[in-house]
């Protein structure tokens, strides 16, 4: 039995109160690029109290259907972004993740990265699912690097689907099914 | 093109409303038909009381009122001589974002008899027209299961394209099945 299931090397993932949620996104959101690089949707500033108020409709609904955590530095316990599966089809074994990383400092250092792999430990060895999927636009190469290197492979593209800076970008599809991340497991030891 | 082309009338079906009175009794039926269901439906297959598809109705137009991201036609054939209108399926636009001129459309023809008489071919075609030249998106997007052989050839013919192969995504009769992402740009059509 693995007793680290939320611990990676860097990061770790946690659960924080709603007010301390609701104070950081409300913060990371007046961060334009994050929120393009998070959302299609239009990027927009929020209250802290009207992400409250959809935090706690959100942990409302079936807790069965989404797992959402937060990331902590081990280093300095830091809250700096926030990972999830939802979208759960049980009777398929898929699902969606979706990662931000509100902290721009911790951009590009491996701590995403670190919280994918613990993820996807938990999605294939505690939710017993059979893939992950995830989707990322095209012009965050940052990103698609870091799902390359937890193990993610490409599934196609859909085109054009963005329109951003008067120009079109692609919505690139990646899943991992539980054999390739059993296979990654056993390569990394 | 020309303003005068009827959007919800073709030669075999049209787009209508829905009919909160007489519609759910049909389509319950055709929630029996777990072939049917498996079809348009991503979730576990049940069949739904004539109560259970008003409530779902219900849904649907609360949800095209409120969110205004998404539209829905009932289809119905064409009266002929003799021969009544009558329920054959749907067609719906969702999950429509309009900063990037993109959705979501699927259909379904119920009754098995109705199938390969061209009303799926029409339907698509009018709803391709709806969206790209009443709603003015940019593109579509159909998301198909493998197994869903007759809805890939119907997408295909229509200009779609395979753009992503979620792999085995789907578990049904004791095999996975890859989930197949469709798509078609607004200049493809024309």
């Amino acid at each position: 039995m693995n007793g680290h299931l939320f611990l990676g090397e860097q990061v770790r993932l946690s659960s924080d109160d709603p007010l301390k949620k609701a104070e950081a996104f409300s913060r990371w959101r007046r961060d334009s690029e994050f929120s393009r690089l998070l959302d299609s949707g239009p990027a927009s500033v929020w209250s802290v109290s009207k992400i409250k108020e959809w935090n706690e409709k959100y942990e409302d609904k079936d807790p069965y259907s989404e797992y959402f955590f937060t990331i902590h530095t081990i280093e300095d316990d830091r809250m700096i972004g926030f990972i999830g599966l939802d979208g759960i089809r049980w009777n398929h074994g898929d699902c969606w993740v979706g990662i931000g990383l509100g902290e721009r400092d911790y951009w590009g250092k491996g701590y995403g990265t670190d919280a994918m792999r613990i993820i996807l430990r938990y999605a294939f060895s505690e939710l017993n699912l059979h893939r992950v999927s995830l989707n990322v636009f095209g012009y965050n190469p940052r990103a698609i690097h870091s799902y390359e290197k937890a193990g993610f492979k490409h599934e196609g593209s859909i085109r054009q689907f963005l329109f951003r800076e008067g120009r079109r970008w692609d919505l690139v599809h990646m899943g991992i099914l539980k054999e390739e991340w059993e296979q990654n497991a056993r390569r990394d030891g | 093109m020309s303003i005068e082309i009827p959007l919800f009338y073709g030669n075999l079906i049209c787009f209508t409303p829905i009919d909160r009175e007489k519609d759910p009794e049909i389509e319950s039926h055709w929630t029996h038909d777990p072939e049917y269901m498996r079809m348009v439906s991503l979730a576990p297959a049940r069949p739904l009381a004539p109560s259970g598809v008003k409530k779902k109705y219900e849904a649907i137009e609360k949800a095209a009122e409120e969110g205004k991201n998404s539209f829905y036609f009932a289809v119905r054939t064409v009266p002929r001589e003799g021969v009544e209108s009558r329920l054959a399926g749907f067609v719906l636009i969702d999950w429509i974002e309009w900063n990037n001129g993109v959705g979501n459309v699927s259909l379904g023809i119920g009754d098995p008899k109705d199938r390969c008489h061209g009303y799926g071919t029409e339907a698509l075609n009018m709803v391709l027209r709806y969206a790209f030249f009443e709603l003015n998106l940019f593109r579509l997007t159909a998301i198909v299961p493998e197994y869903n052989q007759a809805a890939l050839r119907l997408f295909h013919k229509a200009g779609f394209v395979e753009e992503v192969r979620q792999r085995q995504a789907l578990s049904r009769d004791g095999r996975r099945w890859d989930l197949i992402h469709l798509g078609i740009l607004r200049q493809e059509m024309e």
